[in-house]
């Protein structure tokens, strides 16, 4: 009888002693509906792998970017799991500041995740981030508005039909925009746009010998159309619209078109959130000169940097985290359209997502064509479609897209920003050491 | 004659006291209507974010309206998504610790720069004073290196001493504004009856400058809780404040003004309610010694 009565203090002594030895790992995130899903799913985690509890710490994008560049510089070692861009990946792994990821289980399937996706996270051919998910740029337009019109949206759109189409479409008296476009200054909201339509004008960023080119005829021509674009027929205050302000427009029907990032076409396509969804229509990102880098792409991924103490544990929560096996947990409980998007092939090969997805054929296309490597009409020196992969970029991209913004409200002259712009983008690369 | 003066004097006088008692009214009028302009010019911000609180995303990011159905939906998402006690008990230990680490320091400080001063004191204060000016970004990473060393990142004890410092020089300016408002013969008179100058602080100075004292901790309560910069970039999830927990609600993808909202009503909640409890130490404190 003494001896039953021992037997639950010694079986949670047991599991205390379990608990107890249980690693922790604390994983940076950013609040994207994507993450959030996520940090829900902590306790199936901990529940399939009793050995290893998470912490999670979530921050604003540019927050955490500071946070995390400040604790990996200094080997700070507050985070075993980072939530980075492809921007990051391959500047961070090429200073060793990440663990290589180059010993995945076979059970993994790595040949699933998109070549592109996986390119963008790789340095010299070797893996330094999972992709959590994955986006490129495409358009979004109202059906109903479209057939109104009389217009027929074409299989490749090019700009000048767009901006003849917003003609049409423009009604501010109904409060709907002909197009809404990102507006607000920064390296990754306005300048992920309008690289992207440079690069369709024929132009680049820099030339092979890192020569800023922001005064070319290219550059010239595309920010004049997209100034010019947006404040014929874009939404009032469209130099403080960014992805989220845009998402918010097009849902409450305030826009007949719209090209932004394909990461919101479930947003879109989910009735709950929008009020368009059962008229929306998808279409490839518009085309001008050359359909070379007209759509963008972008990965948010989890990476585990070499200050980790805890490498095998945060290796251990990266592979579930991004595998197909958390694909179907997703789906399972939260619907398909919630799952992360543009990853594997897997999840776009599955009748379940594709059924609950009719965007997702245009998704996948956008991702497995966009080209990090081959992004401009004329050969580059850096790897990016909407960015350069150099560290400079964030300062140079922001300084540039303020300028931008300035042009749009008319407070400078296209002319006179892209001026000012290569001049500050020169000066930078001089000081940088890329320049002579 | 003098009949005719008085009869011909007072509508005068009348006239001239019912204009000036206009004139007052209308000033006063005119301070009030200024006063609650102000006020309301500071407030609306903080009611704005108190009322989107309470709308959903979709309403927080339409056009403004006061007109909507409340909802309590920001609040419970926000609740479920990180453990608001946590935060606020770190935010608490880190102001009220900061402060009367702050504090200890600063009156020995003040009695001695006020009461005991050289040739180098104003000096001393104006130099303090010049720390504040740099800006904390400056010294992110030295101090994030120390920090590292020390085992002090993500810890109460390592933020505590970071917002102690910070408010230092604030602490100790204010406090020497108070300490030499006090007659010095007061001291003195202590000192002539025998009081050690541990005495002299504790039985004469403090009692006396007991309302600046306390308004000086109160703002420094108040600078350490709504603090962020060295929140965000010292913790991660152990002594992480409400500062962290507010900026966490952010999202560059998705909408997240309602919840934002909802996370910084609460984070602000506390201190507001202190605040509004002590504003009458704290405005006693600020005004001692202006009408001397």
């Amino acid at each position: 009888m003494q001896r039953h009565r021992l037997l639950p203090l010694v079986a949670a002594t047991a599991l205390g002693a379990t608990a107890a030895q249980a690693e922790t790992i604390t994983v940076a995130t950013v609040n994207n509906n994507d993450m959030v899903i996520m940090q829900g799913l902590t306790e199936a985690f901990e529940k399939a792998h009793p050995d290893i509890t998470l912490d999670w710490v979530v921050l604003e994008e540019n927050v955490l970017r500071q946070r995390m560049t400040t604790d990996i510089a200094t080997e700070g070692g507050q985070f075993d799991v980072m939530t980075i861009g492809s921007y990051e990946a391959p500047i961070w792994a090429e200073r060793g500041w990440l663990e290589p990821l180059d010993d995945l289980p076979a059970s993994y399937q790595v040949e699933d995740l998109l070549k592109p996706v996986r390119d963008g996270l790789s340095h010299d051919g070797t893996l330094h981030a999972l992709p959590f998910y994955a986006e490129s740029s495409m358009m979004y337009y109202r059906r109903d508005l479209f057939e109104q019109a009389g217009i027929e949206m074409s299989e490749q759109p090019t700009w000048s039909e767009v901006r003849e189409w917003a003609g049409k479409l423009h009604d501010p008296d109904n409060e709907v925009a002909g197009i809404c476009l990102r507006g607000k200054p920064g390296w990754g909201e306005n300048m992920a746009f309008v690289s992207t339509l440079v690069n369709t004008y024929g132009g680049r960023w820099f030339d092979m010998d890192w020569n800023p080119e922001i005064d070319s005829d290219a550059w010239q021509e595309a920010i004049s159309f997209y100034v010019d674009l947006l404040n014929d027929y874009g939404p009032s205050g469209a130099s403080s619209n960014g992805f989220n302000e845009n998402l918010a427009l097009f849902s409450r029907g305030n826009c007949a078109m719209w090209v932004d990032a394909t990461s919101a076409a479930g947003k879109l396509f989910n009735a709950d959130e929008s009020q368009v969804a059962d008229q929306l229509g998808f279409a490839p990102a518009p085309v001008a000169e050359t359909p070379k880098g007209s759509h963008w792409l972008w990965s948010w991924a989890l990476a585990i940097p070499s200050s980790s103490e805890s490498p095998e544990a945060a290796k251990t929560f990266i592979q579930w985290a991004t595998s197909q096996e958390y694909v179907e947990l997703v789906g399972e409980r939260e619907g398909w359209t919630s799952v992360p998007p543009g990853t594997r092939e897997s999840t776009y090969a599955d009748e379940r997502y594709q059924q609950a997805a009719p965007f997702a054929d245009f998704v996948v296309e956008a991702i497995r064509d966009a080209d990090p490597l081959d992004s401009t009409l004329d050969p580059n020196p850096y790897v990016g479609v909407q960015f350069v992969g150099i560290p400079e970029f964030q300062s140079i991209g922001t300084q540039v897209g303020q300028m931008i913004a300035s042009a749009l409200t008319g407070e400078t002259s296209v002319e006179q920003a892209l001026q000012a712009a290569q001049r500050a983008t020169e000066r930078t690369m001089q000081r940088s050491g890329y320049l002579d | 004659m003098t009949t005719t003066l008085t009869t011909k004097d007072t509508p005068v006088t009348a006239e001239r006291g019912n204009a000036a008692a206009r004139a007052r009214r209308l000033r006063g009028l005119g301070m009030a209507l200024l006063g609650w302009t102000v006020a309301l010019l500071i407030f609306f911000p903080i009611f704005w974010m108190i009322v989107t609180g309470f709308k959903t995303e979709a309403e927080a990011i339409a056009e403004p309206s006061l007109i909507f159905t409340p909802t309590l939906e920001s609040y419970a998402e926000v609740q479920e998504r990180a453990d608001y006690v946590k935060f606020a008990w770190n935010s608490v230990v880190v102001a009220f610790g900061s402060t009367l680490l702050a504090l200890l320091i600063a009156i020995p400080s003040a009695y001695s720069m006020a009461f005991l001063p050289t040739r180098r004191t104003k000096g001393t204060l104006l130099w303090m004073l010049s720390t504040k000016m740099l800006p904390p970004v400056g010294v992110l990473v030295p101090i994030y290196l120390l920090f590292r060393d020390l085992g002090l990142l993500d810890t109460l004890t390592g933020l505590t001493i970071v917002y102690m410092l910070m408010n230092l020089p604030i602490v100790v300016w204010m406090l020497y504004t108070f300490f030499k408002d006090l007659p010095r013969d007061i001291l003195e008179a202590g000192r002539m009856d025998g009081a050690s100058t541990l005495q002299e602080i504790g039985y004469l100075l403090l009692p006396l400058t007991l309302p600046g004292i306390a308004s000086t901790g109160l703002l420094s309560v108040i600078l350490s809780w709504n603090e962020s910069f060295w929140s965000l970039n010292l913790t991660t999830s152990q002594a992480a404040p409400l500062t962290a927990y507010i900026a966490s609600f952010s999202s560059p993808e998705g909408l997240f003004w309602a919840k934002l909202s909802a996370a910084s009503t609460m984070a602000i909640a506390p201190i507001l309610v202190f605040g509004w409890l002590t504003q009458k130490q704290m405005v006693r404190g600020l005004t001692f010694g202006a009408v001397k």
